[in-house]
């Protein structure tokens, strides 16, 4: 290892937010904790449902030893830091000599530049630099993550606004600072002078040129399989509908912020605080910059949510590297919230018009659904992925033996929209599911017997759905949809859940129940790999290429390393997010981290187990068929006589294995190995949620009394996380279905720019969320079953909500649009009355 | 989001304050004093000023007493001090109601009762007490000091007659009467949010029927106020549900709020029509049974 | 123009030089290095970056760090006893009150002024109190839990 590589490896470590000290000081306090608990009861056997919380009554929820680590709630490994504020967030990192960049931005939501005047900004004292779109053309676009696309190119994202803004917030200027505050105060001295133009503000308005020689539609993304038009004609009924999801977005709590810096002693760009897929975008930027991804290393630190939003590549991101090599001092950027709700990828905002043929049975024969997806101002990262997933998604869990649609993928002058948590489900369940209550609505059926009676049953399993999305052909892996539905109800007290709203409607109250049924996707391949070692200690380090965004990911990836290495999860170190670690990396999105990455660190933690078995039965003089691994042991199996008591640790089998070591004979050096896991299929995970949702008459104002996920997850590798994850999607569902909303007025100003406005779900407005994991439907796509957990709150939501208000104000299919704000709800109390 | 440069300035008598805002009043000086409003709108530079005075740092700025027929809430007064009654009666009780309304629990720590009325945010709860109750304002400079009413004390959205060079020193509320219920209904959209309408009542209960009665409404226009037409129908009468549901009506129709596409004038006179209806039952319901 | 400012911060004395403009918030991050006081909003609606001033939960970002000299100044970072978490750290672990961790310490300094309250709230009063900061990952369920929790181990010390 040569001096450079060495100063490299030193630097990464820096921006490895734990220190060996405080992995030792969180070892000590979990020890304390486990002594605690060793006085509770024994665990009794774990019951086919399995709830966290019957899982964290039964073991105590930091469970140790001797116990299969996958399937138990163990209390996590990222929470030390977090909970000490020792965590590095992107702000918390300071390089010396930074240069601190502000973003001026376009005040005007279409116009063209006529002029920028920065030298009352350039005039300060601190100011290096003022950059326009003429500074920086020679960088290209940001380009989409996959391949091109001759349709959406021409309309990507400049890193600073050429000759044109198109939205309310489109960068225009870079200011560069020695402080922060002095480069805010510069960037209101750059005099920005732009022409108005005339503004796209709707979707559905009429056809015509974005720019000149573009079209407001670029591309119309269209499935099916059937004959449509032919179950129409032999359709009892035909029902249909116009629905539509209001804009929002993941809006993470922790800003956006990216630091560039370039080490010209090494060649090596660096950009820290990247999220969700370093590596693809350390390729992208590569091909931007002109570089070798071998010359660019990203970084990721701690992730203050990502949700979707966070971690493609932005102008920003660009602009602080370019700054960082041209101006040759760090460059740090760090987003305001007001920033944050004009600049970060909002999503969501679609309308949909559908249709259903439907038997007198209930029998559904055919979908068919036109919508106007609104894109806002350019195609950034994801292309029409969100269009592509609404349209591939939309069928759900239901045979529907005849689909067809149409989405039409349309700019408007407002913020770009990419993906957000569980992009084209939310959207899609809603479409479905209230057709499906409109459905039974008009032939007078029970709403749950019709949707019982088009469920795809489990011996249609693998169910291929006839359309491909996002490159992969949907085949649903395995599910039993009906008995989730059965256990949700039985879960429920159905019957006696709706006699008692039944009851207090009765006596006045506004109060009812909804239900929605949705299928979900994860696990996007199509390869991951990771390396695990084990060093002298015993100690394990996975290094992947999955990515973090505060959903426990390290956990979940030591428990399954431990599970199948036979360790303590308390020993695995799991590295993310640091390009120079690894070469390739898939990150963290489309519920693919548990999935992906997971079954990787499987296969590779199966090769270290077998290296270290067949090591440790050439010093054991065994044969590696007597031995197993018990918390990081090597030890004879059980009942075996003779070798009862003799073992070598893992960390003595790594020392024996050193390329130095005269036991290694002519073994490959190290106790390690780099595992891989390719799929091609999705796994397809399925939920029910119910709300129970409480009108004020009075106000409008909808309160959420219970809000309830049943979820088959496949398994449950820590069904702690995975309810907190189910939960935590349930509040952000919550605050699409009620409170969040980024509008604008007709001129195309955004009306929704701080926390005032732009409104997050409180406390006060979420309940005590229910989950019942169920693990009836395995995935038999991967090794451990497992199907993702990260979209199962999120989904259904909307759908739900709508269905309860409705059932509550006694208005089947009032609620055809979200957020359902109290405004809008009283207008339909009000239209009612009149 | 960082507030352009000021000086500062943190004088330690009133005196001392008085002087320095004399000097700074041209030079776009302010006071500051919990700021939980000031210093967001600074953030957002919407408000850009060149001197702060902050007058935390002034001992006997923080009096809270009863003078005569008046509560006298000083200048550093925190909301938080509201979270337990500060009088005995009706008063106290009903500005612990009020003071839960009033933002979030840390911003409650922070700001002041005076500060609010200073900022007359249209949506202020102190605001509407201000006006419906009948307080008296004063305030300081070095030209002396002046006790402005309620009425001519608030001018418009964010705006007051309080002069540049000038200190709101205290606020003085009149005391109710031993008969007298107050009563008080808001709805935001999220708990600690600025309302989209709210009510206070006040009348006095005599011989079972309703006298001295003030009826404010907030939130609604570009500062509260007192609704008369809905004062006129309770006005000697008996407390009834139907009594209760006129005056709410006749509020609502009296209100003028702009027409929002996220907040329509048809939805704001509903929500002034539930508040004052409300308001009035809470008034009521805290000593009687339920009504006829 | 830059002037001195003392903070006491967690019994440690800081001697800063700021503007007068310079948040607290920012003043503890940039100029003690105490970054675990987080900003999420800086306009006081998130509450990622409360901490306890003479006892008192207040946000960071409204403050000027001039007007918090002589202040006694609490945060996050000043929370554990050396190796040993308060019990309200534990409780947030054990818990899972924690996803990202970006508004963690804003929730543990506004529920730490609470439960050490010598008149600490009633439940309702407390939940009142919680939703004054925002999280975007957990759906508060499991932060209410550990509140709760954390609020009996201190009584029962």
């Amino acid at each position: 290892m040569d001096a450079r590589s060495e100063a490299s490896l030193i630097e990464s470590n820096a921006t490895v937010p734990k220190t060996a000290a405080l992995r030792t000081e969180w070892i000590e306090t979990a020890a304390l904790a486990l002594a605690e608990r060793a006085a509770r009861p024994p665990a009794a056997a774990v019951p086919d449902t399995v709830t966290p919380e019957r899982i964290r009554e039964e073991t105590g929820t930091s469970d140790p030893v001797g116990r299969d680590p996958i399937g138990q709630s163990v209390t996590r490994l990222e929470d030390l830091p977090l909970v000490r504020g020792q965590a590095r967030f992107a702000a918390d990192l300071s390089f010396p000599r930074s240069l601190h960049m502000r973003i001026v931005r376009s005040s005007v939501p279409h116009g063209r530049i006529a002029s920028i005047d920065a030298s009352a900004a350039l005039a300060l004292r601190g100011v290096v630099a003022v950059w326009t779109h003429h500074d920086v053309a020679d960088i290209p676009c940001i380009p989409l993550r996959e391949g091109k696309s001759a349709e959406l190119d021409p309309y990507l994202q400049p890193i600073l606004a050429d000759g044109i803004v198109r939205y309310v917030g489109d960068p225009v200027a870079a200011v560069f600072a020695t402080d922060p505050y002095l480069a805010e105060d510069a960037a209101e001295r750059v005099i920005v002078d732009i022409e108005s133009l005339p503004v796209i503000t709707e979707a559905t308005a009429p056809l015509g040129e974005f720019l000149p020689g573009l079209p407001s539609e670029p591309t119309i993304v269209r499935k099916g399989y059937g004959d449509v038009d032919a179950a129409f004609a032999q359709a009892d009924l035909v029902v249909e509908l116009e629905l539509a999801i209001g804009r929002h977005s993941g809006v993470p709590l922790e800003t956006r912020g990216a630091i560039g810096r370039y080490d010209a002693s090494r060649d090596v760009l660096e950009l820290h605080g990247a999220a969700k897929v370093p590596h693809r975008n350390r390729d992208a930027l590569a091909r931007m910059l002109g570089r070798s991804p071998h010359s660019i290393q990203l970084f990721e630190l701690h992730v203050g949510g990502g949700f979707g939003v966070r971690g493609e590549i932005y102008p920003e991101d660009v602009l602080v590297l370019l700054a960082a090599m041209r101006l040759e001092r760090p460059v740090k950027w760090i987003e305001d919230r007001y920033e944050s709700l004009l600049a970060t990828n909002q999503s969501r905002e679609q309308l949909h018009r559908v249709r259903a043929a439907v038997r007198a049975d209930g029998w559904v024969l055919a979908m068919d659904d036109e919508f106007f997806h609104d894109q806002g101002a350019y195609v950034r990262t994801h292309g029409d992925r969100v269009v592509d997933m609404t349209a591939g998604i939309l069928p759900g869990p239901y045979v529907l033996p005849n689909y067809r649609v149409a989405g039409h993928y349309r700019l408007t002058n407002k913020t770009p929209a990419a993906t957000y948590r569980a992009p084209g489900r939310f959207e899609s369940t809603f479409v479905r599911e209230r057709l499906f209550d409109a459905i039974a609505e008009r032939l007078g059926m029970d709403p749950i017997e019709l949707r019982r009676r088009n469920l795809i049953q489990p011996q249609q399993m693998p169910f291929p759905r006839g359309i491909d999305t996002i490159s992969d052909t949907i085949v649903f892996d395995s599910g039993d949809y009906p008995l989730l539905l059965d256990k949700t109800l039985d879960a429920l007290h159905w019957e006696d859940l709706k006699e008692s709203l039944r009851q207090r409607r009765a006596t006045g109250e506004t109060v009812g129940a909804g239900l929605a049924y949705f299928v979900e996707k994860s696990g996007l391949g199509p390869a991951d790999g990771v390396r695990i070692s084990v060093d002298f200690t015993g100690a394990v380090e996975v290094v992947t290429g999955g990515a973090s965004v505060g959903q426990g990911f390290e956990t979940v990836v030591a428990q399954i390393c431990a599970s199948t290495l036979g360790v303590d999860y308390r020993r695995v170190r799991v590295i993310h997010g640091q390009t120079n670690r690894i070469q390739y990396g898939i990150g963290a999105h489309a519920g693919r981290a548990t999935v992906m990455t997971g079954s990787a660190t499987h296969n590779a933690a199966l090769k270290v187990r077998a290296k270290a078995l067949e090591m440790a039965a050439s010093l054991l003089g065994a044969s590696a068929d007597q031995l197993s691994v018990v918390d990081g042991q090597v030890v004879y199996a059980s009942g075996d006589v003779a070798g009862a008591g003799r073992t070598v640790s893992l960390g003595d089998i790594a020392s024996a294995l050193a390329p130095t070591a005269p036991a290694r004979g002519g073994r490959e050096p190290g106790l390690s190995a780099e595992g891989w896991y390719e799929t091609h299929s999705m796994t397809y995970p399925y939920g029910v949620h119910v709300a129970v949702v409480k009108v004020d008459r009075d106000t409008g104002a909808p309160r959420v009394e219970r809000f309830f996920v049943g979820y088959d997850v496949g398994r449950a590798v820590n069904p702690m996380l995975v309810e907190g994850q189910i939960v935590g999607g349930v509040a952000q569902g919550l605050g699409g279905a009620l409170l969040e909303e980024f509008s604008y007025d007709e001129r195309g100003e955004p009306l929704a720019v701080t926390f005032a406005d732009y409104l997050l779900p409180t406390l006060a407005d979420v309940p005590a969320v229910e989950v019942m994991l169920t693990e009836d439907a395995p995935s038999p796509l991967n090794p451990l079953g497992i199907k993702g957990a990260g979209e199962a709150g999120i989904n259904g939501v909307g759908a739900a909500i709508a269905a309860a208000i409705d059932d509550a104000i006694g208005q089947p299919g009032a609620v055809t649009r979200l957020p359902v704000s109290p405004a809008r709800l009283k207008a339909l109390l009000r239209r009612r009355a009149s | 989001m960082k507030p352009v440069a000021f000086e500062y300035h943190s004088p330690h008598s009133l005196d001392e304050a008085l002087a320095t805002l004399a000097r700074v009043a041209p030079l776009e000086g302010r006071v500051i004093a919990g700021g939980q409003s000031l210093v967001p709108a600074m953030a957002f530079r919407l408000v850009r000023p060149g001197h702060l005075v902050d007058i935390n740092g002034i001992a006997g700025l923080d009096h809270l007493r009863v003078e005569a027929d008046e509560l006298v809430i000083g200048a550093c007064v925190r909301h938080a001090i509201f979270h337990r009654p500060v009088v005995a009666g009706v008063l106290g009780r009903a500005l612990t109601d009020i003071a839960a309304h009033v933002a979030h629990y840390p911003i409650r720590m922070r700001g002041t009762f005076c500060g609010s009325l200073a900022q007359a945010d249209p949506a202020s709860e102190w605001c509407l007490l201000a006006m419906t109750l009948g307080a008296r304002m004063i305030v300081r400079s070095v030209r002396g000091e002046r006790s402005i009413p309620a009425h001519a004390f608030f001018q418009g959205v964010m705006s007051t007659d309080i002069q540049p060079d000038e200190l709101l020193t205290e606020v003085r509320i009149p005391l109710p009467h031993a008969q007298a219920r107050i009563g008080f209904d808001e709805f935001s959209r999220r708990r600690g949010d600025f309302a989209l309408a709210m009510a206070l009542v006040q009348f006095d209960l005599l011989d079972g029927r309703m006298k001295a009665v003030r009826v404010g409404v907030g939130a609604v226009e570009a500062t509260a106020r007192r609704i008369e037409a809905a004062e006129q129908t309770l006005e000697g009468g008996m407390p009834t549900m139907d009594r209760f549901q006129a005056a709410a009506r006749a509020a609502a129709q009296a209100v003028d709020p702009s027409d929002q596409p996220q907040v329509p004038a048809v939805y704001r006179r509903e929500l002034v029509e539930s508040c004052v209806r409300r308001a009035l039952e809470r008034a009521l319901s805290a000593t009687l049974p339920k009504l006829p | 123009m830059k002037q001195p400012i003392t903070l006491q911060v967690n019994q440690n004395t800081y001697d800063i030089e700021a503007e007068p403009r310079r948040t607290l918030a920012d003043a503890l991050r940039e100029d003690c290095g105490l970054t675990g006081t987080h900003l999420g909003c800086e306009h006081g609606v998130c509450g990622a970056c409360t901490v306890i001033v003479d006892g008192d939960p207040m946000r960071a970002c409204l403050m000027f760090a001039v007007q918090a000299e002589g202040r006694a100044i609490r945060t996050v970072e000043g929370l554990a006893a050396g190796a040993t978490l308060h019990p309200l750290q534990q409780a947030f672990i054990d818990h899972h009150a924690l996803q990202c961790g970006f508004c963690t310490a804003g929730f543990l300094m506004l529920a730490t002024s609470l439960i050490e309250r010598a008149d600490p709230p009633d439940d309702q009063e407390l939940l009142d109190a919680l939703s004054s900061n925002l999280c975007r990952c957990t759906g508060y369920k499991n932060i209410v839990n550990a509140v709760r929790a954390a609020s009996v181990a201190l009584r029962q010390r």
